[in-house]
């Protein structure tokens, strides 16, 4: 091995590689590496051969022949006759949708749940206590189930809308609620549409500058602007004063009963909606307990402080402690993200195509390539997971107290 | 031959590998036991009854098999394997041989590396709906809300179906027969689809089946039947002709209960006597004595008696004939000759 | 005469507090009206509390406890919500699926002697041969579990002592080292060959075995318990091996730990238990069939093992540094200044991370359902496909999560309380 051409000296002995400290972690280090290589080899031989047996080598070539099947919620072009990379692109993208919808509703939840968990009211502390501990203590599996049965149950069929004497009606003839999923507008982009949305982005980074010109106002003479609402205006009235000076180019596509479904605007599945909501109640218990353990990390001197400069609770809350605690609270938060993010390929008890619904699901049956779907499979997750903390780590980085 | 010791429980496994062998038959005849995969529960088809015992129509297939090549129709192990992990089980080695339901079609055929050694059950996909949905036939079927298993071929038939009719749809895919039940009676989806059989069990389960029916038309061919891996003949010889054993009895009038007699001694029936081992020796050809076809048939009957008992009309799937009649009655059941 | 003025001779009784600053009002003062807005919250909680217990209560009692199928409770006038028959009839089963009644005395026993194998580790008042009983207890429960010869087992662990009499032998004339690994090397070559036809003699001699039970009648809540407690046992050592690789100064040992952990770490478990179901058989020389079961211990035991290498790496790095270089002065070898210094120390920091690892295995253990175990989800699919329990939904998942939630509740509580009482700071 390598060793023999180590500079072994004059009196270099076989056993010095055992017991001289020098040399030791050398000899270990190859062994476990010849090991590991051993190990790995055997493993893929033993998949050549068994492969062999069945005259099955692994071939990637399935990717591109039509998949044959149909899915759903497809955010991208898709039909039975697209190819299978695409069947897992459309699985991606569903994965990365609920994932992205689930981060963002659990983090609201979370904070806001673990601020209310040291609220001085009893019964609201209390509440959340109760939340906290029923969420997190019961599988995670079994709250999708939860959520699919209660909206598949509970909710009306979208037969029962229809006709004189119909039982359930439409909110505002806007939205319906069935038991197939959520109905509801979609815009639509008339003649001219192209001002408002240029309007509507330029008030947004106005929005910005704003900001950032009132903050140095206030740091130059102290005087507080009305951020918020002035934000609010620039928000909203720039652009729809653009959508009636166009003529009403953006239009909202209601959903209306036809044939055995709705038709028209957004159809949001109940497989998205239950998979959304169990999987962001269920993150946002871990992530309330998250936030009150940065928050109870936070030296009580810092409020008592902010209290004696005057600042009022709100202010104290917003400006002094959350600020702080968000250090302690970032890490924990990037594990229940990326928690969240392979819990959503549970996806699968719902019906609802994600990744492992499409390439590990039904790409796999048909195909019958195990080994290749499951690996890309694996690779695909590996990949996501390894994204997401590498960018909450940059985040992270950022806000890191900055020792001197 | 390879041997893989498994110690104790713990996961310390150690393995002589040695060079692997393609001769199924002697590693069933050196385990002293048939390694059958099987549906996970499949009323009629593949089920453990109360006693845990494996009953049912694929289940018998195995059991023949099991009967000819080891003299014992109980020396089977049955593995319940989902759709997904099926044919990779059977690739692997983990099962002999495969009588799931499974559709004979010809990727499965020639790309998997699988060899289906016949019928034993022609089915075909269907559709069943509410009756009140007002819906008489699959092809005002345009922009309804599907339910299906997915794993199967149903899948592939549905957009195939969908498509080649210029229709629209909603799938909604389900992994499990509870699910899609529950999804299907609660109204989550107009028509609920599957292979013909699965629907009339499936049916048959529910508390007021006569509001429910089970559209006229077909939409694919399902011929389901036992398989085995690749590149064994010999193999796949025995449990083709076992299969076609028990197919030949019934045209022959050879049942379980009078297969010992006719075996007994040569009768008029030249292919009987073929078949039963009184003329010639057509076991040894397939590395097996006379009385192979002969404990097979004792295992559990001949076709029409396994069919009668496990799915026939007076079992809670009812299930008529049909195009599994034998072709002497109008059906497609039909075997080369023994000779 | 100017009158007196007035002095009071004698003292006034003690007054009890006004009624507004006592007790339960007082209480309720500075806890839920302290102010106009929390009133009025206060208010609308209690009212949403109320409510919600005015629309579930009615449903969840209900007289429908001996009801034998859903029909019946929707016949009986009586029941108008909840049909908890479905509970009653299917106890057993939800318990031990199809474990032989019989024998279920079995996993019972195992489960409670498991309280004692744990008890020395948690306890220092237990007296300490104990231990042994702990390291023996996996084999005893795989015994107990899976039934049928117990000379495997009991030659599995002829091997430890195999290995630790080549060690004494060896010591001496060949030195520590190689000593440690020739003793580790006979115990693997004992247990790879010497086992199966060592046992197999044996149990021809001396029949030492009980009623086997197959892997297929396993399930329920029994089935999770073993997988979480397999896993978590197995995955322990591995997990003290992966931290202790990834603190190591070793380029290539602390890569392959690094690499491990993320690996796993970054894909769902259902992918892994995939992999077990589906492909472990491939990456095995033909042949070799072991059940599902111990395929999915075995992933979840690599799963399980980076979370417990982090959690452990977690306590390894929260140690002072002193601490090892106070080991260090002391002339202690690596490995004695890990069991005697730093291990002890640092697991005893990780304990709330372990229990927490523990936790989220046990609730990862109902994904087992997806790949057609009969864990209690699988089972719940399985009853909901009976005729006679056929449409039956919310008592099933609601009997299953409070099962779950016990377990995993009194799991968390039993962590803090440690987590107290383990603190040797002030």
């Amino acid at each position: 091995m390598a060793m023999a051409d180590q500079p072994a000296g004059k009196s270099f002995r076989l056993s010095m590689l055992l017991y001289d400290t020098r040399y030791r972690s050398i000899t270990i280090q190859v062994i476990m590496l010849t090991l590991f290589v051993i190990g790995v080899w055997w493993l893929i031989n033993n998949m050549y051969t068994n492969l062999a047996i069945a005259n099955k080598a692994p071939d990637f070539g399935f990717l591109w022949n039509p998949s044959g099947y149909d899915i759903n919620q497809h955010m991208i072009d898709y039909s039975s006759q697209s190819t299978n990379a695409r069947a897992w692109l459309v699985g991606l993208l569903n994965t990365l949708l609920v994932a992205f919808l689930g981060c963002i509703l659990a983090t609201v939840l979370g904070v806001f749940i673990g601020v209310l968990r040291l609220s001085k009211n009893w019964i609201i502390s209390r509440l959340m206590t109760v939340y906290i501990e029923t969420f997190r203590n019961v599988p995670v599996l079994l709250w999708i189930l939860f959520a699919n049965s209660i909206f598949i149950d509970t909710l009306p069929q979208p037969k029962t809308f229809r006709g004189e004497n119909a039982t359930s009606h439409m909110l505002w003839d806007a939205f319906a609620f069935t038991n197939r999923g959520f109905y509801i507008p979609k815009p639509t982009f008339g003649e001219g549409y192209l001002p408002v949305l240029i309007v509507f982005a330029l008030s947004i980074v106005a929005i910005f500058i704003f900001r950032k010109w009132a903050y140095k106002r206030q740091e130059a003479t102290g005087e507080i602007l009305p951020v918020f609402w002035i934000g609010v205006g620039l928000f909203f009235i720039p652009a729809i004063v653009t959508q009636l000076v166009m003529g009403s180019p953006i239009g909202l596509e209601y959903p209306a009963l036809k044939g055995f479904n709705f038709k028209g605007g957004f159809h949001l599945r109940n497989s998205l909606i239950s998979l959304w909501l169990a999987l962001s109640l269920y993150t946002a218990a871990f992530i309330a307990e998250a936030v009150r353990a940065g928050i109870m990390a936070i030296n009580k001197g810092q409020s008592e402080a902010a209290a004696a400069l005057g600042l009022r609770q709100n202010r104290v809350m917003s400006l002094v402690v959350l600020p702080q605690a968000l250090r302690v609270i970032i890490p924990p938060l990037i594990s229940q993200y990326l928690n969240l993010t392979k819990n959503s390929s549970l996806a699968i008890a719902v019906g609802y195509m994600d990744l492992t619904g499409t390439l590990g699901g039904i790409t796999l049956n048909q195909t019958g390539r195990a080994l290749e779907c499951i690996l890309l499979l694996m690779l695909t997750y590996l990949a996501i997971s390894l994204t997401i903390s590498m960018v909450m780590n940059i985040y992270n980085n950022s806000v890191k107290l900055k020792e001197r | 031959m390879k041997k893989s010791l498994l110690l104790g429980t713990i996961a310390a496994v150690g393995v002589l590998a040695g060079a692997a062998s393609a001769a199924t038959l002697d590693d069933v005849k050196a385990n002293g036991v048939l390694k059958c995969g099987v549906s996970t529960g499949l009323v009629g088809f593949a089920a453990p009854d109360a006693n845990g015992r494996w009953e049912g129509f694929d289940v018998a297939v195995c059991r023949a098999v099991a009967a000819a090549v080891l003299g014992d129709s109980d020396a089977v192990q049955f593995v319940p394997l989902s759709s997904k992990v099926r044919f990779t089980a059977l690739n692997s080695g983990e099962v002999d041989m495969l009588a799931r339901n499974t559709t004979w079609t010809f990727s499965r055929d020639v790309d998997l590396g699988l060899t289906f050694v016949g019928v034993n059950y022609y089915d075909g996909q269907g559709f069943m709906a509410r009756k009140d949905l007002g819906v008489g036939s699959a092809t005002e079927l345009d922009g309804a809300t599907i339910c299906i298993q997915t794993g199967t071929t149903t899948e592939l038939n549905l957009a195939d179906y969908f498509r080649s009719n210029g229709m629209s749809y909603e799938p909604v895919p389900i992994e499990t027969n509870a699910e899609a039940q529950q999804q299907f009676l609660s109204g989550a989806c107009d028509v609920l689809t599957t292979d013909a059989s699965g629907l009339a069990a499936t049916r048959a389960t529910f508390e007021h089946p006569e509001d429910f029916m089970i559209m006229p038309e077909i939409i694919s061919k399902e011929p389901l039947g036992p398989l085995v891996r690749e590149g064994d003949e010999p193999w796949s010889d025995i449990v083709r002709w076992t299969l076609n054993a028990l197919i030949t009895a019934e045209e022959k009038g050879i049942t379980k209960d009078n297969v010992e007699q006719m075996a007994a001694a040569a009768g008029n029936d030249p292919e009987i006597n073929r078949l039963l081992g009184t003329e010639g020796d057509l076991g040894g050809m397939l590395g097996l004595d006379k009385q192979w076809a002969m404990r097979a048939i004792a295992a559990g009957g001949n076709y029409g008696e396994l069919f009668e008992a496990n799915v026939g009309e007076n079992t809670p799937v009812g299930l008529s004939r049909g195009l599994n009649a034998l072709w002497t009655q109008g059906g497609l059941i039909y075997t080369p000759p023994f000779r | 005469m100017k009158p007196e003025p007035y002095v009071r001779r004698e003292m006034l009784a003690p007054q009890p507090a006004p009624l507004g600053e006592t007790g339960i009002l007082r209480w309720m003062k500075a806890n839920l009206f302290s102010g106009p807005v929390n009133s009025v919250i206060s208010i609308a909680a209690g009212l949403f509390v109320l409510y919600v217990l005015y629309r579930l209560l009615p449903w969840a009692i209900q007289p429908s406890w001996n009801a034998t199928s859903l029909s019946q409770c929707q016949d009986d006038p009586n029941i108008t919500g909840a049909c908890w028959g479905v509970i009653h009839d299917r106890f057993n089963q939800l318990m031990f699926a199809f474990y032989p009644h019989e024998l279920q005395w079995r996993p019972l026993l195992a489960f409670g002697l498991m309280f004692v194998a744990i008890a020395p580790v948690l306890f220092d008042k237990v007296p300490r041969f104990l231990l042994a009983f702990t390291a023996m207890f996996p084999l005893l429960a795989i015994w107990l579990l899976w039934g049928g010869s117990a000379w495997p087992e009991l030659m599995v662990l002829a091997g430890f002592f195999i290995g630790y009499a080549v060690h004494k032998a060896l010591v001496g004339p060949a030195g520590e080292l190689t000593a440690i690994i020739l003793g580790v090397l006979a115990t693997l070559l004992w247990w790879i060959f010497g086992v199966s036809p060592v046992a197999e003699m044996l149990q021809g001699v001396v029949p030492l075995d009980i009623t086997p039970v197959e892997s297929s009648k396993f399930g329920g809540l029994m089935l999770s318990i073993t997988i979480g407690l397999a896993g978590i046992a197995f995955s322990f050592p591995l997990g003290i091996i992966l931290a202790l690789g990834r603190q190591s100064d070793m380029f290539i040992i602390k890569t392959l730990s690094v690499g491990y952990i993320e690996f796993i770490r970054g894909v769902p478990l259902i992918t892994l238990l995939f992999v077990a179901s589906v492909l472990l058989n491939y990456f095995l020389p033909r042949g070799t069939n072991f059940d599902l079961i111990l395929r999915v211990v075995i992933m979840v035991t690599l799963f399980a093992a980076a979370y417990m290498a982090e959690v452990i790496r977690g306590g390894l790095a929260a140690l002072p540094k002193g601490q090892y270089e106070a080991a260090d002065a002391l002339g202690l070898d690596y490995w004695k200044a890990m069991r005697l210094i730093i291990m002890p120390q640092a697991l005893k920091i990780s304990i709330p991370g372990i229990v927490g690892t523990f936790i989220g295995l046990f609730k990862d253990t109902t994904l087992v359902s997806i790949i057609g175990l009969l864990d209690p989800i699988g089972l719940a699919n399985s009853i909901r496909g009976t005729t006679d329990w056929n449409g039956i939904v919310w008592e099933l998942y609601l009997f299953i999560a409070l099962m779950f939630w016990v377990f995993t509740f009194s799991m968390s509580r039993y962590s803090m309380y440690l987590e107290n009482k383990l603190k040797t700071t002030h």
